[in-house]
């Protein structure tokens, strides 16, 4: 679709608006927007409980190419509730995709806005951060209200997402001759990380966020694992405090969301990232094998470099493991008890 | 040292410049001593300030280890000049002059480039790592071949012959019936006799990606590259985008990973490589087709379209830097790790010339036809592909049937009017499903293809009635017009000019339509790539309404970066592309600026040359303090490096998208003159909308190109021109000719490269010239010279100043007048002219370059005919602008004819610029000219006939030749002979030659036949040929000509018949067998008109298929003799430009 009569925009809390088009369900929605650089796995994207209560702009102008389809799915639900494209292809000529994109939007209730020049709203996110947005389509749409509105949305920072997207019961995923039993905390965890996980032979025991450490090792884990999730890693302190109680007991791995939680819980900080990662292009150096990794990234906020020795009340001491090769932000840290070395 | 690729050929273009260019910088830049070879003067590589030591030598293995003894070398660089290079590294590994002098070989290894490149090897390797590839035998001969196909090998086969470029000499065998032929044709093409026969993935689809590997293996994949047009269709003969579109992420993760494991396994140590894949979305089968371990004409391509500079990284991997250690200089703060994403469309489109080829079969294969390429940046497909479209500046219209199912019929057969009939089709409502079928191309595309008729559909409905041109039927007018129709080419039509457009609509209802328009519509229109040319005749209005009405209501292009990242860091390189879009990204900067015409696609008659020319005006207009704009849609040229300019526009080179760019920027001006006829055809409408021009004013262009204007120039100069008359009529073309009498020069009026260019010798044959070839009309006259006969060509490119001239270079063409001088050897200095004859054409030029008020470059081709009464000097055509030259002057002389010109642009006066020979000349009373040259330089043309199986491979009016080479040597002799190599055509030393002329040149055969005889070589002549030479006192044996031998057979084999007894028609030997059987060393044979072609023809066709160098004109192989007898015995000597020009480059 490179037209449509229906009108949409997309405000900004600085009074920045984009004039589109409108398409998939009509609706206003707000919340921070962002934008990603990959040129593929749109559905992906805006199916990663990552996304919660943000609105992604693709900074690819060609979006839902190859149709939409069950098995890219990376949740059961649409997190990023509207997208902002310079244009949506409703069309399933992929064979392994059985939907066209526009239409299994409004099925799944996400507004799109479309015909915006995204490269200048990128290039406004890039320059003045991620921020409140409303992205709106339909009729009789007023800016004004729509602009007021969005200056008084909450911003993301200091609000606990993890709890809207985390699993409500524990569950176990397994594949027969698993050779290790991973506790999975769910702060919103994309299948794919799942699927990595039961391909290299874990039973996997998907947790609620709020699990306390001792429903965790109760279950006996091989290792404990943190996953991705939405938001501010701050406010989730109930989380913080119960990884806590598991370092040193058993071994934790957690990846974005998952890594900042851990980072807190041995007396780091976290900030906000001005626009934050957002891609699939970003390489990472691996100081331990002396190499490049490319890897897909979506973060929006990252472990402070410690400005001296961490906590040595946490017993633990940091080891730079791997950097971001192009910013100073910490992509991973490895911990390390410091009684075990 | 760094090896190039020669010249330009089919397959391998001015890529390999833009690489080893960048190369070049890189490696000066790092501190090394760099030599480079390179036998092709119009490279920017072969600048003498890009190398230490640079030589046009060529590029043959005994050659460089010349060159290799001479200057020893740590280290050998193969990986940036393309297939040349990489097999000249192949072969200096192989007979040991690498290890000999400790050549170290860097980019890839020898190991490497075997994995990748031996088929078979291939093959294994890729079975190594999980992969598969079609199925397939390599087969060394035609019994190997049957063996294969008993072994169970299925039909429809692909023939690949190892160790080609561009799949040359490769096709389809898809019946029992051709198989033994094109296998025959495959073997005869590999340098190793050897073929791969390959089980067909026709249909599927097809994917490159371009993966970067350093010394640490670190991997990263540059861009993905999807091809339009299905599998069976050579790459460089596809409609290709980036990135691509149709795969899922799951799917395009799929060939990410495969990458990474082929450059791996293959072992490419450091550097680029291109990888080809075939994938079924029916089956979701992957295979991989070929793996390049190089820089490519897609790597240049994916550079082009990412910001990303492949070949630069490449050579900084190569001598040790790894990826995370290389900044992005766009982004400033990304490594060279960052992978590449991008945020808009890229197409590429190929450009062909079968117009200059009439007999060769112009369906698209696995064997590369096109000749050059353009690509488009838009932030949609459609924007892109329309771009794309216009970009092509097509001289030739598609026909298009009337009838849909002959329609559907034509689009089945790859051609390279395939995309024009698809629209065509879908205009008249034939379904996107039965195109599908027809073509396989993926119906992403077809519906991409659709909206744009839709749109197309909803402009027209505001028009107030059908525009007029859409009433015209297709097939209506002239076969050779000058500008697309509108109604069938689309976007093609937009690179016509302006009195053309507005000639064919009915503007008060246009108008009135453009009117009711609202903006809106106007706006979608323009965001979908439409250009005004376009929108004016689907409106039936005029483009400068739809331009005024546009501006009105303020829709007007943005022009956003390319930047690497997707606008996630901010971009420091300019570099930019247009787009209907809101925020505009190209603020004019402060300094003045001026901006530089590049050339477009590359095609025969305008190619790298002009490039050149452009690079040249960049650096001096940069060097005198202005910002130098560079505005080209040629994705292989060093023009369009991003570095290259202070700003980039990748733009098509039409009227409408110049003037946006210089409404954009405010420049002090445009030059036009360095990019060839492309930005002269433009000239006069950015003049007429207040565009100042640079250099040579619009009003000294229409006085030049103006036949009857330029006439009376030469009237007041009292130089003299043929006879000639200008033809509105067939009636009036046969009258001219009458008048000035036969035979006569005949082309129509607005050609390029000789196009459509006919000596014609009676009036028989005009008739039919005037009524088939070329229809002339009032719109479309056609030129009628007369035609000088057993005349020597000249070519003179000078530079003017309005006051002086200085003079670049006289050359002497080696083929007589007739030859295309594009198509000609040609020598500097002139061999044989005399000092009296090149002083009048000295003093000629100066006339005429001050009379027209040239300010600039300026070419002039002279005829000279000898009589006994002396010499006649006559201007066959002067063209105010840089030339295809200027390249091979520039060089052959040391003086940078085209800075120089640029220079006076910039308001520099000649004599004040210190130019060599300035002095000396002025002193003897002499038009100033370099004096002081010690050395002959020749440029030879290098003809595509190897490409295009069936075509005759003799010279004349109509340039044919891609590219060309130069050979530097002591005498002309020496020159001629190294640049007979360098195109490919080895002189023999020993063995035997064949000789048949035609009546005209028996005589001056006799010289030829009694040099080589007396060398020792054994002579073969047809009848006429051996009775002359006979009377002269040589014996050459006498053999049967082609058609003789055939009716001998005939006779023969019904002799036995009727009487029974043994058919000896099979001993019956021609001189075609001969040849075939490799029994000739060296042909000469010169066309005699129509009636003995045949047999002239089976002769050249068996010499190219045996690679045996024949030569058509009795002047070339004149200078052949000399060259044979100037090299008996002796050894080749290499000089590089530094020791010919002390003080000039590094």
């Amino acid at each position: 679709m490179y037209r449509s009569e229906i009108p949409g925009y997309v405000v900004l809390k600085d009074g920045t608006v984009y004039q589109g088009f409108g398409f998939a369900a009509p609706g206003r929605v707000f919340g921070e927007i962002v934008f990603n650089t990959g040129m593929t796995g749109y559905q992906e994207v805006i199916t990663d409980p990552s996304y919660y209560g943000q609105m992604v702009t693709f900074t690819y102008p060609m979006n839902g190419n190859y149709g939409a389809a069950d098995h890219l799915l990376e949740s059961g639900a649409v997190h990023s509730r509207a997208i902002v494209v310079r244009e949506a292809k409703n069309t399933n000529y992929n064979r392994t995709c059985p939907d066209a994109w526009v239409e299994w939007l409004h099925h799944q209730g996400v507004t799109g806005v479309g015909g915006v020049d995204t490269r200048a709203l990128t290039r406004r996110i890039r320059a003045h951060g991620a921020m409140t947005a409303c992205v709106a389509a339909g009729p009789d749409l007023k800016v004004n209200d729509l602009l007021e509105e969005t200056r008084a949305y909450p911003s993301l920072s200091g609000r606990d997402l993890v709890r809207a997207v985390t699993c409500s019961e524990p569950y176990v995923v397994a594949t027969s001759g698993a050779r290790y039993h991973v506790v999975a905390f769910d702060y919103g965890m994309k299948r794919s990380i799942l699927k990595n996980l039961l391909e290299v032979g874990c039973r996997v025991t998907v947790v609620p966020a709020a699990f306390t450490p001792r429903q965790v090792l109760e279950l006996e884990p091989d290792g404990v694992f943190l996953s991705n999730g939405p938001g501010d890693p701050a406010p989730v302190e109930y989380a913080v405090a119960s990884l806590r109680g598991l370092l040193g007991q058993v071994p934790v791995f957690g990846i974005c969301l998952g890594h900042q939680l851990m980072a807190l819980a041995v007396g780091f900080s976290t900030y906000k990232l001005k626009f934050g990662h957002r891609g699939i292009n970003h390489p990472v150096k691996n100081y331990l094998k002396d190499a490049i990794e490319i890897t897909s990234q979506n973060h929006g906020f990252a472990v402070a470099p410690p400005g001296g020795r961490p906590d040595s009340g946490t017993g633990v001491i940091w080891l730079p493991s791997t950097r971001a090769t192009w910013s100073s932000s910490r992509t991973s840290v490895r911990y390390r008890s410091a009684t075990s070395t | 040292m760094l090896l190039g690729s020669g010249p330009i050929v089919i397959g391998q273009a001015c890529e390999f410049d833009y690489s080893g260019t960048q190369a070049c910088k890189v490696l000066l830049e790092e501190g090394y001593q760099v030599v480079l070879v390179n036998s092709n003067p119009a490279t920017i590589m072969t600048d003498p300030a890009f190398s230490h030591r640079t030589y046009i030598e060529p590029l043959v293995p005994e050659v460089v280890a010349k060159i290799i003894a001479k200057e020893r070398p740590d280290a050998l660089l193969p990986t940036l000049g393309g297939q040349t290079a990489l097999n000249l590294a192949v072969a200096l590994t192989e007979d040991g002059t690498l290890e000999r002098y400790g050549v170290e070989l860097i980019g890839a290894n020898y190991a490497a480039i075997h994995r990748a490149e031996a088929r078979d090897e291939f093959r294994t390797t890729m079975a190594s790592i999980g992969l598969r590839v079609p199925e397939s035998a390599v087969v060394r001969s035609l019994e190997e071949a049957h063996a294969a196909l008993a072994s169970g090998l299925r039909l429809p086969l692909i023939v690949r012959p190892s160790f080609t470029l561009g799949g040359h000499g490769g096709g389809v065998a898809d019946s029992r019936e051709v198989f033994d032929m094109v296998v025959k044709a495959g073997l005869d093409a590999s340098p190793t006799h050897q073929v791969l026969l390959e089980e067909s993935v026709i249909g599927w689809k097809e994917f490159e990606l371009e993966v970067m590997r350093d010394l640490k293996d670190n991997v990263v994949i540059v861009c993905s590259i999807e091809n339009v047009d299905p599998m069976g269709i050579h790459t460089g003969d596809s409609i290709t985008v980036a990135p691509q579109q149709t795969l899922t992420d799951v799917q395009y993760q799929r060939l990410r990973d495969a990458s990474l494991d082929i450059i791996r396994a293959i072992g490419v140590e450091t550097g680029g490589s291109n990888i080809q894949f075939a994938y079924s979305p029916e089956t979701d089968d992957l295979m991989v087709i070929e793996m390049n371990p190089r820089v490519s004409r897609s790597s240049a391509l994916a550079s082009k379209a990412t910001g990303f500079p492949i070949a630069k990284i490449a050579a900084k991997l190569a001598v040790g830097y790894t990826l995370d250690e290389i900044p992005n200089d766009i982004t400033k703060k990304t490594p060279a790790c960052f992978e590449p994403t991008i945020d808009y469309v890229v197409v590429k489109t190929p450009r062909w010339a079968f117009e200059k080829f009439p007999l060769a079969d112009a369906r698209l294969t696995t064997h590369m036809k096109s000749v050059g390429e353009n690509m488009a940046i838009g932030r949609t497909f459609k924007e892109a592909f329309q771009k794309s479209m216009r970009s092509r500046e097509l001289d030739v219209r598609p026909d298009i049937p009337d009838d849909n199912g002959a329609l559907l019929a034509m689009i089945a057969i790859p051609s390279a009017e395939r995309y024009d009939l698809i629209l065509e089709a879908i205009r008249r409502g034939v379904t996107l499903e039965s195109i599908f079928r027809a073509t396989m191309i993926d119906e992403w595309f077809l519906e991409e293809f659709r909206e744009i008729i839709e749109a197309e559909n909803r402009l027209k409905s505001f028009a107030v009635r059908p525009a007029f041109a859409e009433s015209l039927p297709p097939t209506a007018g002239p076969r050779h017009e000058a500008q697309m129709g509108p109604a069938l080419a689309g976007e093609a039509a937009a690179g016509a000019n302006l009195s053309a457009v507005a000639a064919s609509g009915p503007p008060a209802e246009g108008s009135a339509a453009l009117a009711t328009l609202p903006r809106e519509e106007l706006r979608q229109a323009k965001r979908l790539g439409f250009s005004d040319g376009r929108i004016a005749k689907l409106l039936g209005c005029t483009e400068p309404e739809v331009r005024a009405r546009r501006l009105e209501d303020g829709i007007t292009p943005a022009y956003k970066a390319v930047d690497t990242c997707a606008a996630e860091f901010e971009a420091y390189t300019p570099y930019f592309y247009s787009s209907y879009d809101e925020e505009n990204e190209a603020l004019p900067g402060e300094k003045e600026r001026v901006i530089i015409l590049g050339s477009g696609p590359n095609r025969i008659g305008q190619g790298i040359e002009f490039d050149y020319c452009c690079v040249h005006a960049v650096m001096e207009m940069r060097e005198q303090g202005y910002d130098a704009i560079m505005v080209n849609c040629n994705p292989e040229t060093v023009s369009t490096d991003y570095d290259t300019s202070d700003r980039l526009y990748f733009e098509p080179l039409t009227f409408e998208d110049v003037l946006n760019i210089v409404e954009n920027e405010k420049p002090k001006g445009v030059i036009v003159q360095f990019g060839g006829q492309t930005p002269l055809k433009i000239a006069e409408q950015l003049h007429e909308a207040g565009v100042p021009i640079l250099g040579t004013s619009q009003e000294a262009i229409d006085l030049a190109e103006d036949r009857e204007r330029f006439g009376g120039v030469l009237q007041k100069l009292g130089l003299q021109a043929p006879p000639y008359g200008t033809a509105r009529s067939a009636e009036e073309a046969l009258a001219i000719a009458d008048r000035i009498g036969y035979p006569v020069l005949a082309r129509p009026s607005y050609v390029l490269g000789g196009r459509a260019m006919e000596i014609v010798y009676d009036r028989a044959s005009l008739e039919r010239y005037i009524h088939t070839a070329v229809k002339a009309s009032p719109r479309h006259p056609v030129l009628i010279d007369r035609f000088l006969e057993r005349s020597m060509e000249i070519d003179v490119d000078a530079v003017c100043d309005g006051d002086d001239v200085y003079i670049g270079a006289v050359m002497q063409h080696v083929e007589e007048a007739g030859v295309h001088s594009g198509d000609s050897a040609c020598v500097i200095p002139p061999v044989t002219l005399g000092d009296e004859v090149v002083r009048r054409v000295e003093e000629q030029t100066a006339a005429l370059a001050l009379e027209l008020g040239v300010i600039g470059l300026m070419n002039v081709q002279y005829a000279l005919q000898q009589t006994d009464e002396g010499s006649t000097i006559y201007v066959l055509e002067v063209n105010p602008r840089g030339s295809r030259t200027v390249p091979f002057v520039s060089k052959a002389t040391g003086v940078p004819l085209a800075r120089v010109a640029t220079k006076v642009i910039a308001g520099h006066r000649l004599r004040d610029l210190d130019l060599p020979g300035w002095e000396e000349s002025v002193a003897a009373g002499r038009v100033p000219r370099r004096r002081d040259l010690t050395h002959v330089a020749v440029k030879e043309a290098v003809l595509p006939f190897p490409r295009f199986p069936g075509v005759d491979t003799t010279l004349g009016p109509e340039m044919k030749s891609t590219g060309e080479v130069m050979g530097v040597g002591p005498s002309f002799p020496v020159a001629f002979e190294k640049a007979q190599l360098a195109a490919g055509d080895r002189l023999p030393s020993k063995g035997t030659v064949f000789i048949s002329v035609c009546d005209a040149d028996k005589e001056a055969a006799v010289g030829v036949a009694s040099t080589l005889a007396r060398l020792g070589f054994r002579l073969l002549a047809t009848e006429g040929t051996y009775l002359t030479l006979g009377r002269n006192g040589i014996e050459p044996e006498l053999v049967l000509r082609y058609s003789q031998g055939l009716q001998a057979r005939e006779a023969a084999t019904a002799r036995a018949k009727r009487n029974g007894g043994v058919d000896c028609g099979h001993d019956i030997v021609t001189i075609v067998d001969l040849i075939e059987a490799g029994e000739v060393d060296l042909v000469v044979n010169t066309p005699r008109g129509r009636g003995a072609r045949a047999d002239g023809y089976e002769i050249r066709r068996a010499a190219l298929r045996r690679g045996v160098p024949a030569i058509t004109t009795i002047a070339a192989a004149q200078a052949a003799v000399q060259a044979i007898e100037a090299s008996f015995g002796g050894e080749v000597t290499v000089t590089c430009l530094q020791e010919l020009y002390p003080g000039r480059g590094r």
